[in-house]
C-alpha cells in the first residue's frame, strides 16, 4: 500500500509541475491555485473528519482567523506579513485547543452543532466589528513579502502554493502511516476499544482537531494575501459545509480523496455559472446524488469498483 | 424598566414559538430515522413564501394556509423517500450533506420561481397592539403562541392516545422491536418527514406577518431549531419547546440589553455553553455505549 500511495504523490507533482505550461490562459491558473489551496484545507480536514472519525462544521471559522489576522495585523499595527500569519496560526490553536476538550466530549450531532455554532460566533464578530474588519464590505490585505521578494503575480503564487500542496499531501501520508495516524484510525473504529488498549483518545482528537484547525487558518492566510482582500463570506457557515461536503465526496480516509473532493467543488461553481439562476438547484441536486450513488466518496467508490486500494 | 423588560418577553416568546414549531420537526425526524433534517429550515421558508405567493394570487386567507402547510408536507414526503430511504444506515457526515443538498434545492427552486424580494403577509387579526403594563403586544403574537400551544397539545394527544401515535414512538424507542411487533417503519418515516415538514411551515405562516420573509431565510431559522432541539436534548418533545422558547427569549433579552447587532450568535454562545456543561442538553438523559 505504502509504495502505491507515494507513486500517486510523485504524479501529484508531475501534474503540478507540467500544468503551468499548458494552461491556456489567466483565468486557468487562478482556478488551479484555489483548487489547492482548498486541497490542503480538506487534506487537514479529512484527517479529523476521515480518520478520526470527528465532524466539524465550523472550519472556515478558522480560515477566517488566519485571513483576517493578515489583513488586519498589517493594516492596522504594521505587522509583517509573516507575524501577523504566525500570529493567526498561534491564536486559532489556542483557540482550538481550549473548545476542544469540552468540545470532544460531545459525540455525533451534538459535536456538529458546537462545531458549527463556533462558526457562526466567529462570523457574526468578523461582520459586527466593522472598525478592525471592514465589516460586511471586508477590507483590503497588503502583499505578502519573503525574503525581500514581493508576492504578486498569480506565477508566483501558483509555486507557493503547489509547494505547499505537495508538502502537504507528504506530510498526510507519513502521518496516517504512524503511529498517530493509527491511533486516529483506531479511535474511529471504536473509542472505548481503542481506549482499553491504552490510546489517550481525548488527547489525540485534541491534537488532531488543533492541527486541522491551524492547517486552515494558515490556508487563510495564504487565501487572503493571493486574493489581496477578505470579506466575511470566507468564514460563513456554507464555506465551512463546502470544506465538509469536499472531503465526503472525495472519499472520508482517502488522502487523494480530498484532492478530487477539492479539484470538484472548486470547478463545480464556475461549470455551474451557464446555468443562470439555477446554479443553486444544480449544485444541491449533484450533492444529492453524489451522496445517495456513492455514500463512501468517489475515489474509494471507483478505488473498489476497479479492485484497487487506496 | 418593567415594561421594557416584558416588551422584550413578548417578541422572545414570540419568535421563540416558532423555534419551538421548527425544533419539534427536528425531533420528529431524529426520533423516527437519527437523521437531523437540515433542510428543516426552508419548509419554515417554504411556509411563508407559499403563504405570500398563493393570498396574492387572491386565494382566500384559509384556503391559502392550508396549501401553504400541505405542499411543504409533500416535499417532505418526497424528500424522505427519494433521498433518505435509499441510504439507510449511512454516516451522519454523508445523511448531513444530503440534507444540505435538499435545502439547496428547495431554496434555489424558490429562488428561481418567486425570485430574491422580501415579502409580508398580511397579520391575521388586524395590527392594533394590545397594552399590557407598558409593553404592547400584537395580535398577530397571540396567533403564534396560540397555535402553538394548539400544535403541543395535538401532538401530546397523538402520540399517547393514538394507535397511529404509539407506533410512531415505538419505532423511535427501537426499530427493530417495532418491526417484529409488526409496524411498518417506513410508514412511520414517511409520517415524520410529513409532521416535520408541515409543523415548519406552520411556523413559518405564523411569524411571516411579524418578521417578513425571502427565499434565504431558511438557513438561520433551521440552525436556531437546531440549537433550540440540542438545548433541549435531541429527541425529547418537552425539550424541543422549551428550548425554542429559551432560545428565543434570551436571544430577545440579549439584543435588548446586550446589542442588538450580537443577536444571531446569542443562540449559538447558548449552545456552546451548554453543551460544555450539560453534553446531552437540558432534558437529555445519560447514555452508555455498548463495545
Amino acid at each position: 500500500m505504502k509504495k502505491n500511495a507515494y507513486f500517486g504523490l510523485y504524479i501529484v507533482m508531475a501534474i503540478l509541475v507540467v500544468l503551468p505550461f499548458v494552461l491556456p490562459n489567466s483565468f486557468y491558473v487562478d482556478l488551479v491555485i484555489r483548487m489547492a489551496i482548498n486541497a490542503v484545507i480538506v487534506l487537514g480536514l479529512n484527517l479529523l473528519i476521515g480518520f478520526a472519525g470527528q465532524i466539524s462544521l465550523g472550519h472556515a471559522g478558522f480560515l477566517g482567523i488566519g485571513a483576517y489576522a493578515s489583513a488586519v495585523l498589517p493594516t492596522h499595527f504594521g505587522w509583517h506579513p509573516v507575524l501577523a500569519m504566525a500570529a493567526g496560526a498561534v491564536v486559532t490553536g489556542l483557540l482550538a485547543g481550549l473548545v476542544a476538550r469540552p468540545i470532544f466530549k460531545l459525540k455525533g450531532h451534538y459535536l456538529a452543532m458546537a462545531t458549527l455554532g463556533l462558526g457562526i460566533i466567529l462570523n457574526i464578530a468578523l461582520r459586527n466589528e466593522a472598525t478592525w474588519t471592514g465589516g460586511p464590505d471586508g477590507m483590503p490585505v497588503p502583499a505578502m513579502g519573503l525574503f525581500g521578494f514581493e508576492l504578486t503575480s498569480d506565477k508566483h503564487w501558483y509555486w507557493v502554493v503547489a509547494l505547499l500542496l505537495s508538502v502537504s499531501v507528504w506530510a498526510s501520508l507519513n502521518l496516517i502511516d504512524s503511529p498517530f495516524g493509527r491511533a486516529l484510525r483506531a479511535l474511529h473504529g471504536s473509542e472505548v476499544a481503542s481506549q482499553v488498549v491504552g490510546v489517550d483518545v481525548v488527547r489525540y482528537k485534541v491534537a488532531i482537531f488543533v492541527l486541522s484547525a491551524v492547517f486552515a487558518s494558515l490556508m487563510g492566510s495564504v487565501t487572503a494575501h493571493y486574493v489581496g482582500f477578505v470579506t466575511p463570506n470566507l468564514a460563513d457557515f456554507f464555506h465551512s459545509i463546502e470544506l465538509v461536503t469536499m472531503v465526503v465526496i472525495g472519499g472520508m480516509a482517502s488522502v487523494y480523496g480530498s484532492l478530487v473532493g477539492a479539484v470538484l467543488l472548486t470547478a463545480l461553481p464556475q461549470a455551474l455559472a451557464t446555468f443562470e439562476g439555477w446554479e443553486t438547484v444544480a449544485f444541491g441536486s449533484i450533492l444529492m446524488l453524489c451522496m445517495i450513488f456513492m455514500p463512501k466518496g468517489l475515489v474509494p467508490t471507483l478505488a473498489a469498483k476497479f479492485g484497487k486500494g487506496d | 424598566m418593567l415594561a421594557q423588560f416584558l416588551q422584550f418577553l413578548f417578541s422572545g416568546v414570540t419568535v421563540g414559538a416558532t423555534y419551538a414549531l421548527a425544533a419539534l420537526g427536528f425531533t420528529l425526524i431524529y426520533n423516527a430515522s437519527n437523521v437531523i433534517n437540515f433542510a428543516q429550515g426552508e419548509f419554515i421558508m417554504l411556509g411563508g413564501m407559499l403563504a405570500v405567493y398563493f393570498t396574492q394570487a387572491g386565494l382566500p386567507l384559509p384556503v391559502a394556509l392550508v396549501l401553504a402547510i400541505l405542499i411543504p408536507a409533500v416535499v417532505g414526503i418526497v424528500v424522505e423517500k427519494l433521498a433518505i430511504e435509499p441510504v439507510k444506515g449511512a454516516e451522519t457526515v454523508t445523511l448531513i450533506i444530503i440534507t444540505i443538498g435538499a435545502s439547496l434545492v428547495i431554496r434555489g427552486l424558490i429562488q428561481v420561481w418567486l425570485g430574491k424580494n422580501t415579502f409580508s403577509l398580511p397579520a391575521f387579526s388586524g395590527d392594533e397592539p394590545i397594552h399590557i403594563l407598558g409593553a404592547t403586544l400584537l395580535p398577530q403574537s397571540l396567533w403564534v403562541l396560540g397555535v402553538t400551544a394548539l400544535v403541543v397539545i395535538a401532538l401530546w394527544y397523538f402520540f399517547n392516545r393514538t394507535l397511529q401515535g404509539k407506533a410512531m414512538l415505538a419505532t423511535s424507542y427501537n426499530r427493530v422491536a417495532a418491526e417484529l411487533v409488526g409496524i411498518n417503519t417506513s410508514w412511520v418515516l414517511f409520517m415524520s418527514f410529513a409532521m416535520s415538514a408541515a409543523l415548519g411551515a406552520l411556523g413559518g405562516i405564523l411569524v411571516t406577518p411579524i418578521t417578513l420573509t425571502s427565499y434565504d431565510v431558511g438557513i438561520m431559522l433551521g440552525l436556531k431549531g437546531f440549537v433550540a432541539a440540542v438545548v433541549g436534548g435531541l429527541g425529547n418533545g418537552l425539550g424541543a419547546v422549551v428550548g425554542g422558547l429559551l432560545v428565543g427569549i434570551l436571544e430577545a433579552m440579549g439584543a435588548g440589553y446586550i446589542s442588538s447587532s450580537y443577536k444571531d450568535a446569542i443562540p449559538f454562545v447558548l449552545i456552546l455553553l451548554i453543551l460544555f456543561f450539560m453534553p446531552r442538553g437540558l432534558f437529555g438523559g445519560k447514555s452508555t455505549d455498548r463495545v
